[in-house]
């Protein structure tokens, strides 16, 4: 064959369905030796599959896999080991109580003996070669997500890998620990490793590939050389039309006082700080975006205010209106059934959709209907109103399923978010909370959360919006609170700072710094 | 599509869900597993020396062959319809209660209290009511017990439940050699209940029956038309969506834990006043136990627990039969009924998913 060494894997006609939905269909990917390939697509488009072929969990239906010039079935992990090929999954397999080394070299043939020292020393030397930061004795449990991230890569290198692939490394990432990760990934590439980057991310597309490969619905739209190209081509690839990226940020007057926030502080499960002394204030007719990294106190943070989440500090002040009367009340500590009885209109859309905010095997009566159901007289459940509803979310928000009475957990992500949100904007909020709400959307239904949103903001609700996405925070925002470590590390206009600036406030605060190294 | 795909191995079978399927197919599918019981426990009948028609038609006439048999299988299905529905209430809701043996009981022993000593002060119909009551509120409250600890301290409430049936089984076994041991027996048992108090029969067989086809009814507008029923089955899918709804968990596992105890208890006084007259360590019998595969069997519809009670009903009088008939022993007998069980409750894997084997590509229209 005359493909020789010059590409790393070539995939030829490759289809997979799964029961009646096709998530790859024909598709044909060739990875040169020793380029990056941004594999791009949006939610949904079949990347991971595609990938997952590739690393032996998934059968394909159809097609060939040639790897390096051979034809080859990869019917499990251990082939595709066998085969050079290594994996970084988005969500981390590593065993907590170990240490890096340790987790590194798990599953390895050997000695029954494991010789700790030579195997830190292994690693060190590996990672000194790539410049990672690692320690190899360090344990899972006390590292960052960056970190782990690092183990990972070391793993499969560490196991002969030459052809690796990063199932959206940078989603868990700050802008400084993205450059890094981005510059040892050119070491690799200098030292001849073939890469494949997933992501949606277009501005990371141009900063690190020499190629994109764009798959859109399953299907393989093509590739460009990045150089070529720039990113209004590659959305209209991935999208399938031109589309206009810009967020709105529609000027309203900011309202009055909605929450004020003083001094909130809980303990997570280990009986550690997961909030520390958090005080804010969100107004009426304003986007109040939160950024930080994953697990910096987002989540209990929500779910204090929301009620589902004990605090040890602190309190929620709630100033408002009910049919023309004034309400304000202290909110903190009251269930989600009491704050509604105080009559006050708090939407939460949760960051776990299917296992909070919706019940996955109930129809989308039956979850429409899961904050209202009390209010039917009797002893009977009223399925007519939510019913009707449902029906009218479907029509109003461009809701895709089969029905009303079609399963919500079988419905895509965007549809799935849809509907959750619909029904918390139903209830005519006074303050919308929102945690990760377009993780996992397509472009389209992003926007039509963010215009959602807005008219949320322009109603006069307070919106409180806890995001990841950096740029989106800054564009959408009208103020950023910036969580690091559970403690506010500063609250800034969005229009008077830079995106490295809210990045380096979210690895430290003056003060924690110190802390950790104490405790280090 | 290329023929390529046959130059590659393939896993020779692979599992594949199904997205949906008809009503037909699925039924089918559980027509071909019943057939499919019935020659393999067929092949047994053979190895043990005798006709499998002939034995499979004993089975059958023993259990609606004449009238005195069928009273005996509709006395067999009452207990198992209403303790399944019973424990479907727990199982909607994820909760596991396999305590139905020792709810029963304790809802008999109750029952006792009234039934046994107080028969000379009530007249028979506030006596009727005394023992429901008692039986419905010491099941109910046997059945709280495992929910309330769930909802304080999170246990386990399998283990709870079943070792709560233990202490039941031992409670009777007390009462037996002890308190109520019956006058001038040398025997530890029981005393029976006068025949002035026992439950009146309505066409053969005790009131219980009909009972039990009100509840089918009930527990189906429950499970799908109250709030009650639908805070379960959020419960059941979620208790994380559940807080978020603003709904007391803890509330709802000790409502419903109640009622599912209740019901059980409930059993327990009709098995006691209805068909054996007095308690002793087989009053529940096992149907705590039969009841789970009967509400599974029926994916905890209440109309389905109706008619896999009566089959399973049918199964057990028919084994009996044969028993007799053709001196088949009671374990070949109870493994046929294991096979046909096996085959009825396998042949559900084969409804949500599908095998495709080694070179059978997925076509789709």
């Amino acid at each position: 064959m005359s493909v020789a060494a010059e590409y790393a894997v070539k995939m030829h006609h490759v289809t997979k369905t799964f029961g009646k939905v096709v998530a790859n269909k024909d598709v044909n990917l060739e990875l040169k030796t020793g380029e990056i390939l941004a594999l791009l697509g949006e939610n949904g488009s079949g990347k991971t599959t595609l990938m997952n072929m590739l690393s032996g969990i998934y059968f394909p239906d159809h097609g060939e896999i040639y790897v390096k010039g051979k034809e080859v079935t990869i019917r499990s992990p251990k082939d595709s080991f066998a085969l050079g090929i290594g994996m970084i999954h988005q969500h981390f397999k590593l065993v907590d109580v170990l240490t890096a080394a340790e987790n590194i070299v798990l599953g390895m043939k050997g000695k029954a003996t494991v010789n700790r020292k030579e195997i830190n020393r292994q690693v060190s030397l590996l990672a000194e070669k790539y410049g990672f930061e690692v320690d190899p004795s360090k344990k899972i449990y006390n590292m960052s997500v960056s970190e782990k991230q690092t183990v990972e890569i070391l793993k499969v290198l560490y196991k002969g890998a030459d052809i690796l692939i990063l199932d959206e490394p940078t989603a868990v990432l700050t802008p400084q620990e993205t450059e890094r990760l981005f510059a040892v990934l050119r070491n690799m590439k200098a030292d001849g490793k073939s890469i494949i980057i997933i992501t949606h991310k277009l501005n990371e597309v141009m900063a690190i590939s020499d190629r994109v490969a764009i798959l859109r619905k399953g299907e393989y739209i093509g590739s460009v050389i990045t150089a070529e190209t720039d990113q209004a081509q590659l959305t209209e690839m991935m999208v399938g039309r031109p589309i206009s990226l810009e967020i709105e940020r529609p000027a309203v007057e900011r309202g009055e006082k909605r929450l004020q926030v003083i001094d909130l502080t809980c303990l997570n499960g280990d009986g550690v700080k997961a909030l520390d002394n958090v005080s804010f204030d969100a107004y009426a007719g304003e986007i109040l975006g939160v950024a930080g990294i994953a697990g910096s106190g987002q989540k209990e943070l929500c779910e204090i205010i929301a009620g589902l989440y004990p605090s040890i500090g602190g309190s929620v002040l709630y100033s408002g209106e009910h049919d023309g009367v004034a309400v304000k009340e202290r909110i903190l500590g009251l269930k989600p059934d009491e704050i509604v009885k105080k009559g006050i209109s708090m939407a939460f859309v949760p960051e776990d959709r299917l296992g909070m905010g919706l019940v996955a095997g109930m129809d989308m009566t039956d979850n429409v209907m899961l904050r209202s159901y009390k209010s039917a007289k009797g002893i009977f459940v009223d399925r007519k109103t939510p019913r009707e509803l449902a029906e009218k979310l479907i029509d109003e928000l461009e809701i895709v399923t089969p029905g009303v009475d079609t399963p919500v957990g079988r419905l895509s992500g965007g549809n799935v978010q849809k509907v959750l949100l619909g029904r918390e904007i139903a209830c005519q909020p006074s303050v919308l909370i929102v945690a990760y709400p377009v993780r996992g959307l397509d472009i389209n239904s992003s926007y039509r959360i963010y215009d959602l949103l807005n008219e949320q903001k322009k109603k006069g609700v307070a919106v409180i919006f806890i995001g990841e996405d950096l740029d989106v925070l800054m564009q959408l925002s009208d103020r950023i609170m910036v969580l690091c470590g559970g403690k506010v590390s500063g609250i800034v206009d969005p229009r008077q700072v830079t995106k490295e600036e809210i990045g380096l406030m979210m690895i430290h605060t003056g003060e924690e710094m110190e802390n950790k190294e104490v405790t280090a | 599509m290329s023929s390529h795909g046959t130059q590659v191995k393939e896993p020779l079978i692979r599992m594949v869900k199904r997205d949906s399927i008809s009503q037909n197919k699925a039924w089918g599918i559980r027509a071909a597993a019943f057939i499919l019981s019935l020659v393999t426990g067929g092949i047994v009948i053979l190895l043990l020396g005798h006709n499998p028609f002939s034995v499979y038609v004993s089975m059958v006439k023993g259990a609606w062959g004449s009238r005195t048999v069928i009273y005996e299988t509709v006395k067999l299905a009452v207990p198992l319809l209403i303790t399944a529905i019973g424990i479907s209430f727990a199982f909607k809701m994820k909760f596991w209660n396999i305590g139905g043996e020792g709810q029963i009981l304790v809802g008999a022993v109750a029952a006792g209290a009234f039934g046994l000593f107080t028969a000379h002060i009530f007249p028979k119909l506030p006596l009727v009511i005394l023992m429901m009551l008692a039986s419905i509120v010491a099941g109910g409250l046997y059945g709280l017990l495992p929910a309330v600890c769930k909802a304080k301290w999170g246990t386990n409430e399998t283990l709870f439940t079943l070792m709560l049936n233990y202490i039941a089984l031992a409670f009777i076994k007390y009462l037996m050699n002890g308190p109520w041991k019956a006058e001038g027996s040398s025997f530890p048992k029981i005393g029976m209940l006068t025949p002035g108090a026992r439950l009146t029969k309505v066409l053969g067989v005790h009131w219980g029956w009909i009972l039990a086809l009100i509840l089918v009814v009930v527990a189906y507008i429950y499970f799908n038309k109250t709030k009650q029923g639908y805070e379960i089955a959020v419960v059941g899918e979620s208790t994380n969506t559940a807080r978020y709804a603003g709904i007391n968990v803890g509330r709802v596992f000790r409502r419903t834990m109640f009622l599912s105890g209740a019901l059980c208890g409930l059993v327990g006084m009709l098995q006691f006043a209805g068909a054996d007259y007095t308690i002793t360590e087989g009053t529940a019998g096992g149907v705590g136990f039969t009841a789970i595969t009967v509400a599974w069997l029926a994916k905890m519809n209440p109309f389905g627990m109706l008619v896999v009670s009566v089959f399973i009903a049918m199964l057990e009088r028919g084994a009996n039969a044969i028993q007799t008939q053709f001196k088949i022993p009671a374990s070949a007998s109870d493994l046929l009924i294991g096979i046909i069980l096996f085959f009825m409750l396998g042949c559900e894997f084969f409804i949500s998913y599908k095998l495709i084997g080694r070179g059978k590509e997925e076509h789709h229209a």
